[in-house]
């Protein structure tokens, strides 16, 4: 029985050298691995893997065909739903969705899913030369604008290209991407990966317009009425950086997290002075929150040449860290220093520059209505730690851009958009269809993408039928 | 790629570029500005729209050459491109019948308020243009600030043209004398809108500045743009950039800037000494 062999490690770059680079962090499997692993899958009749993940990838097929071989078979297989498996392979938090479900997880450990997915992907890309979209239906005559080029946006552009539409992506930064470009670093997502993934869609007839941000250079009803897009998709993330609201927040050494990745995976900061943009040389850092972010954040600054230390300062505990596990075992392991039971309240300065950080000591009560426990402040403990850098990674909201300039669309109070039917994820307007961050807030690469093929589906309907 | 159709030098640090931009050229308000970034190692640098022709296309712009990118593009020629360039972006000025504006523009700011000017006059307003400089090379624009306005008054910080002084001191004359005014807009350095900001408060006359901090996407999704007003926290590139001069709080800003002089002035360095001879176009170099 296959699964008596336990769950195949794949190899990784050890902490000490990868702290010191920005190369990728697991070097993922050999096609023998790869088989091996798939080969303890059971080929579940009902299979739990497939419900716990957002697109129904056919996981028990793929891994049927890894296991005896047929990888470009496999990444077929796994391209029906899922667009960008390279992506989704490297960054899903699996432990939480397919591999959470695996029923060989319930006397050993789950099937590595997620490394499998990477492991096809990747072999795809290096091994087939032609990989030429074949599958695509004949012209409809249709156009559709796609704002942002997120994961949701690069899905639903992908999936409506394939139904035979003409697709435009929007995109208000010169690269696109969204958090996949300029969010998560290259040592975890390189980017020249993600690039091929975009190339394929551009294969498929997309045309991608950087530095367009929709609602200022031109507005929905532009696209609709003046430039003829027979439907809108909007996937404009959740990408508005929270600050904590204590004093010394506009210091000098004080980022967003959005700002300290931004400069580094967008503007190469970390090449200066080869690139342009600069990002200061800190020596010790201490990073807010505990989500994905937090940690990319904690792990680009702890690979800059000037770092010394870098603390992550958590209010709840660490069963409670919202990031991936494969993150949190990885910055252990690289050396930063986690301060759990802590939440900031004042960062003082000298000189107009960070130098120290003054916390509250919490702890934790009864789970809440999210069935988290609910941090407490401890009464008189403070603590203080010497810093010269913070950086503040506490979710974000939404840009209300796009529904300021359009009246009709209706949003909730934080500013996401309101679906009217979230089956074909259709907004409160007709023709403008909605998915991502923008309708879910802050979530997952994968259920953003899931979102976008849902509207795909959805705006195929609207547009053919408008005109039979 | 973005086209440079016209490009002149106005004074020793001063470029006038025109750019095909067809699109942004459509939407651009007095008030607005872009982000460009030249080529493929290049940072993004906001940059204020001082003219847009929605018939020809194109977009004006005036740039000062201070630094390692703006260097850079005051070597660009007619026919060269630039990589990119997004907008319009910011919220436009608020253009409505005021009475008696008086437009303090400094440095480049005179290039940010000639479009404002224009629009104000346009609507009725008495609008007096005070165009501060260090000497009468560095004046910029005034034939046209003349078309655009009812009045132009010129300061330079030696008396080589017009009154001599600080922009604060006419304008503490024209206070002093009781003329009418209604509001100010002032655009230029930190320094200058500070200093103008402080002046006009006790008289209560309401005045707007136009902030210039650090900014990277321009859309509200890095937060390096941040400014106190009034008390809370405001993104620059969505909230502004114009803001109540008396409610900014130009020391933290002024601090925010000062962020990354050391490495600016390093890769300012490095690219005068790489460049052939960036130097003969900046003679005097001044940082303010
Ligand atoms: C640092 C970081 C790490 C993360 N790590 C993970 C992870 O490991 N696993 C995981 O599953 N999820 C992770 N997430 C969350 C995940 O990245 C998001 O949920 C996902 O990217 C949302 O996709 P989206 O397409 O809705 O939006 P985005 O990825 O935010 O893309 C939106 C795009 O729209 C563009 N845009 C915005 N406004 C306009 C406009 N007006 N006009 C034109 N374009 C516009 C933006 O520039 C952007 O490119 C992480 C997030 C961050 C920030
Ligand atoms: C909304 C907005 C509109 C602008 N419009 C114009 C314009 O129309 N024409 C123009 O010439 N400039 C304009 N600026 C300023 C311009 O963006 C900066 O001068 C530019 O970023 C300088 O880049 P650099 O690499 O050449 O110089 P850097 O090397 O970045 O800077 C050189 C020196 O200038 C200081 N500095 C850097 N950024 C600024 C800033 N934003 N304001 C003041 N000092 C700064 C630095 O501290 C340093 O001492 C505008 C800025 C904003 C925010
Ligand atoms: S897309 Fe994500 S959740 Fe779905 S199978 Fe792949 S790794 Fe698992
Ligand atoms: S649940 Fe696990 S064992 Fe069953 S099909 Fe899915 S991956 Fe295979
Ligand atoms: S420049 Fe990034 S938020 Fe304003």
């Amino acid at each position: 029985m296959g699964n008596k062999i336990p769950r195949t490690k794949a190899p990784e770059q050890s902490p000490e050298e990868r702290r010191k680079n920005f190369q990728e962090v697991s070097l993922g499997y050999t096609p023998a691995m790869a088989q091996l692993e798939a080969s303890r899958c059971v080929q579940c009749k009902k299979p739990k893997c497939v419900m716990g993940c957002p697109v129904h990838v056919a996981i028990p097929e793929f891994l049927k065909q890894v296991a005896v071989g047929d990888f470009l078979g496999a990444a077929k297989t796994i391209k029906n739903s899922n667009p960008l498996p390279a992506v989704t392979g490297r960054v899903c938090p699996q432990e939480d969705q397919c591999e959470k479900h695996c029923v060989v997880g319930i006397k050993g450990e789950p099937l590595a899913i997620g490394k499998l997915e990477r492991f096809v992907a990747d072999y795809e890309r290096t091994h087939n030369e032609l990989l030429e979209p074949t599958e695509k239906a004949p012209p409809t005559g249709k156009k559709i604008a796609v704002i942002g080029a997120g994961p949701a946006g690069l899905a639903a552009a992908g999936d409506l290209a394939k139904l035979g539409h003409e697709v435009v992506i929007f995109e208000a930064l010169h690269k696109p991407g969204g958090v996949l470009f300029y969010g998560i670093p290259e040592f975890r997502l390189p980017k020249e990966i993600l690039e091929a993934e975009i190339d394929y869609l551009k294969r498929l007839g997309i045309e991608i317009k950087v530095n367009y941000v929709i609602g200022k250079i031109k507005t929905l009803d532009e696209l609709m009425q003046e430039d003829g897009f027979n439907a809108v998709f909007i996937g404009t993330g959740a990408g508005l950086p929270y600050f904590l609201d204590i004093p010394g927040e506009n210091l000098n050494g004080v980022y967003s997290a959005n700002e300290f990745l931004t400069r580094i995976n967008l503007m190469h900061a970390w090449e200066f002075p080869l690139f342009d943009t600069p990002v200061h040389q800190h020596k010790t850092f201490a990073v807010i929150g505990g989500g994905n972010t937090a940690l990319d954040a904690a792990r680009t600054a702890l690979r800059l040449p000037s770092t010394h230390k870098v603390m992550l300062l958590y209010r709840r505990s660490r069963d409670e860290l919202p990031a991936r596990l494969e993150e949190i075992e990885h910055a252990e392991a690289e050396g930063i220093e986690f301060h759990f039971l802590v939440s900031p309240l004042e960062i003082k300065g000298d000189k107009g520059w960070v130098s120290e950080i003054v916390c509250q000591k919490m702890e934790l009560g009864e789970p809440d209505a999210t069935g988290r426990k609910q941090p407490y402040p401890v009464k008189d403990s403070t603590l203080s730690l010497e810093v010269d850098a913070v950086i503040i990674a506490l979710g974000s909201g939404v840009n209300p851009l796009i529904a300021k300039n359009s009246s009709d669309l209706k949003t909730d109070t934080h500013g996401h958009i309101e679906l009217a039917d979230s089956d074909i994820n259709l907004t409160s307007r007709p023709g403008v269809f909605a998915g991502g961050d923008i309708v879910t807030g802050a979530a997952t690469v994968i259920s953003a993408m899931g979102a976008g093929k849902k509207a795909a589906q959805g705006i195929h309907q609207y547009v053919m039928n408008i005109d039979i | 790629m973005f086209k440079i159709l016209e490009k002149k030098q106005l004074a020793s640090q001063v470029f006038f570029y025109v750019l095909d931009a067809l699109d942004i050229s459509r939407k651009a308000l007095p008030g607005h500005f872009i982000i460009i970034r030249l080529n493929e190692t290049g940072e993004r640098i906001p940059i204020t729209i001082a003219d847009a022709d929605p018939d020809r296309g194109t977009l004006t712009l005036y740039v000062q050459a201070i630094g390692k990118t703006s260097m850079e593009m005051s070597l660009l020629n007619v026919g060269d491109s630039i990589l990119d360039v997004v907008g319009p972006l910011g919220n436009p000025s608020e253009i409505d019948l005021y009475g008696t504006v008086v437009l303090v523009g400094g440095g480049f700011g005179i290039a940010a308020i000639h479009p404002i000017a224009r629009a104000l006059t346009l609507v009725g307003n008495k609008t007096i243009s005070i165009l501060g400089v260090q000497t009468k090379e560095r004046v910029i624009l005034e034939d046209e600030m003349l078309k655009v306005s009812s009045e132009v008054r010129v300061v330079t910080n030696d008396g080589s043209y017009g009154s001599k002084g600080l922009v604060t001191d006419l304008l503490q004359t024209m206070i002093d004398e009781h003329e009418t005014i209604d509001r100010v807009i002032a655009i230029g350095p930190l320094v200058m809108m500070k200093a103008i900001s402080d002046l006009t408060r006790p008289h209560k006359i309401k005045t707007l500045v136009s902030l210039n901090p650090i900014m990277i996407d321009g859309t509200g999704m890095c937060g390096a743009c941040r400014v106190t007003v009034d008390g809370t926290m405001k993104f620059a590139c969505v909230d502004g950039p114009e803001f109540d001069g008396h409610a900014v709080d130009f020391e933290g800003l002024l601090n925010r800037l000062k962020s990354y002089t050391l490495e600016e002035n390093s890769a300012k360095e490095r690219y005068m000494h790489e460049a052939e001879d960036p130097c003969r176009l900046l003679e005097p170099l001044k940082m303010d």
